[in-house]
């Protein structure tokens, strides 16, 4: 089976990108399976369903979300192989622009939108910076200046990446992104794989439920802000 | 220059003399929070002053940093563009929904401009689709789409990273919160522009041109009317992008001339496709392709009346903007203002 992680901002298009890309692969139906990370709630499932796709939905609620997906993939992985998909694409919406759920030698793709603003590829860290390809999604409404000075805004942050422009309603791109994808290897299982970065650190007093503000309920790993006499 | 030589570099001189040579190198110190490094020092040496920690939050150690700046560098130095190299494309026939093969093979050399008509529904989107994807007969059309009169293969076709095609519809926007001069300036460094200020005053100047009513380097891109937009946006793609080929995907036909936009892109060498049913437009391209149940039906080289209907059309065009002139300008609507021949 093939495996293919693709992360991005919430409402950034992932789903519909997912969806015309599956689309686009010409496999049997049922033989691509998703699996959907996410926070609290999601109304992707039905999208698929709707599609005729197998999914898996897991929500992180309390846990950072980074945290369980890596705890959770090797799972998804089995479940994959078990079902027979011949693809496994996993869909994991990033809160705090450090996620990065992206596996060595494994394929990954980050989706952003042209709409969330010219310089968001060069804040959003990891997410962007460790994918193979970068997916940029509602192309069709802003300019072709801004389409341009966003792809060279995110090769400043990934010059190694490509990046593809999918229109998410239309299909137009996803085409050719289904041609980059036929690089996936087949795996078997992820056991003693690893991350292309680290998860963030959760490790302090407010991780395990403290709410009480002031310092000495802070304990563990805390970072401290500097403040200069200005 | 490679990867290694920029490495080589940034290992001995001095940060200051790098970056006065590569400007566009602080934007990587400004990505990586390494804006107050010691710049008298070489790169290497004054990354031994910045905290671990701070390099490891984006995922780097000392060494990576020096490969990634190295990469960075190589990566944003002009170099050869195989687009400039597109000379022509051959859309080579496929197929229609009904598997009736096209038989069909057009050849499209830059500076020409092909209309496309047909039908909501027809299949114009898929001829589209099929040129931006460089199509080998490996899409739903079959459609092979040569570049110079040759077949890609996949790896030449991932090449061209989607910067083939630049798009032009009535339904995009600008959504960035800069005035005309900033957007145009930024996008001039995109480019890797040397000329930035000469550039950018050629787009503005022939923007101003194509739009009806006029607007300053100082007005915010969101202010901007339809019409001025669209002129904006034809003027920055014929001087600023990159891309051989230009989509259009129907003007408004309000404040803006479009005629004189489509030529300004064939003047620049594109080559040009209108998605349009305005006879002006239409009739303004050397060729049309008529789109019938997904495939190509038919492709119609402008007839010596038609070329003589666009004097014509033009005129009831012009009279149509007088009106609208006349009517933003809260005048009155007489008959005679019908008649009257274009000035």
């Amino acid at each position: 089976m093939k495996l293919i992680t693709v992360a991005g901002p919430p409402s950034s298009g992932k789903t519909s990108v997912i969806l015309k890309l599956i689309e686009c692969m010409n496999c049997a139906k049922g033989s691509i399976g998703v699996v959907k990370f996410d926070c609290l709630t999601s109304f992707d499932n039905l999208s698929y369903e709707e599609a005729g796709i197998p999914v898996q939905t897991g929500f992180s609620g309390k846990i950072c979300p980074d945290h369980y997906f890596v705890s959770n993939i090797e799972d998804a992985v089995q479940w994959g192989v078990e079902s027979g998909f011949e693809l496994l694409i996993t869909e994991s919406a990033g809160l705090c622009n450090r996620c990065s759920p992206y596996i060595r030698g494994i394929l990954a793709v980050c989706v952003i939108d042209n709409l969330s603003g010219v310089n968001t590829p060069r804040k959003i860290g990891p997410m962007l910076k460790f994918a193979d390809i970068v997916v940029v999604t509602k192309g069709d409404i802003v300019s072709q200046a801004e389409r341009e000075v966003f792809a060279f805004n995110i090769r400043q942050v990934n010059s190694a990446a490509k990046v593809i422009f999918v229109n998410g309603i239309t299909g137009q791109g996803a085409f050719i992104l289904a041609k980059y994808l036929q690089q996936a290897v087949e795996i078997q299982s992820l056991t003693d794989t690893k991350l292309r970065f680290t998860t963030p650190a959760a490790v302090c007093s407010y991780c395990t439920g403290e709410t009480k503000i002031g310092a000495p309920y802070q304990m563990g790993m805390m970072k401290k802000m500097e403040f200069k006499n200005l | 220059m490679t990867v290694n030589e920029f490495m080589m570099i940034l290992d001995s001189k001095p940060l200051a003399e790098v970056l006065k040579e590569y400007p566009i190198g602080w934007d990587f110190l400004a990505n990586f929070r390494l804006n107050n490094l010691a710049n008298e020092l070489p790169f290497s040496q004054a990354l031994l002053k910045v905290d671990d920690e701070a390099l490891a939050e984006f995922g780097l150690d000392r060494f990576g940093a020096l490969k990634s700046f190295g990469a960075f560098l190589e990566q944003f130095t002009p170099k050869e563009n195989p687009l400039e190299e597109v000379k022509s494309i051959t859309i080579s026939g496929g197929w229609n929904k009904s598997r009736t093969p096209e038989n069909i093979s057009l050849t499209i050399s830059a500076g020409e401009i092909i209309s496309i008509v047909g039908p909501t529904g027809s299949g114009k989107s898929r001829l589209l689709n099929d040129i931006e994807c460089l199509a080998q007969g490996d899409t739903l059309t079959g459609r092979r789409i040569l570049v110079n009169g040759a077949e890609l293969d996949d790896l030449q076709r991932f090449e061209m990273e989607g910067k083939l095609v630049a798009q032009l519809s009535q339904n995009m926007n600008f959504v960035m919160d800069l005035t005309v001069r900033e957007f145009l300036e930024m996008h001039a460094k995109c480019r890797l522009t040397p000329n930035v200020g000469e550039v950018v005053a050629i787009c503005f100047q022939r923007a101003n041109q194509l739009a009806g009513e006029k607007f300053s380097e100082d007005t915010l891109v969101t202010q901007l009317s339809g019409g001025q937009s669209r002129a904006l946006m034809i003027a920055d793609t014929a001087y600023m992008s990159d891309s051989p080929i230009i989509l259009i995907d129907e003007i408004e036909n309000a404040g803006i001339n479009r005629r004189q936009a489509i030529g300004l892109l064939a003047k620049r060498e594109k080559i040009i496709f209108v998605s349009t049913h305005d006879p002006l437009l239409a009739l303004s391209a050397h060729k049309r392709i008529i789109i019938k149940n997904g495939g190509i039906a038919k492709v119609i080289s402008i007839s010596e009346e038609e070329k003589e209907s666009l004097g014509v059309i033009e005129n009831l065009d012009n009279t149509m903007q007088r009106l609208r002139t006349a009517l933003r300008a809260g005048e009155l609507i007489h008959m005679k203002d019908l008649s009257e021949p274009s000035s």
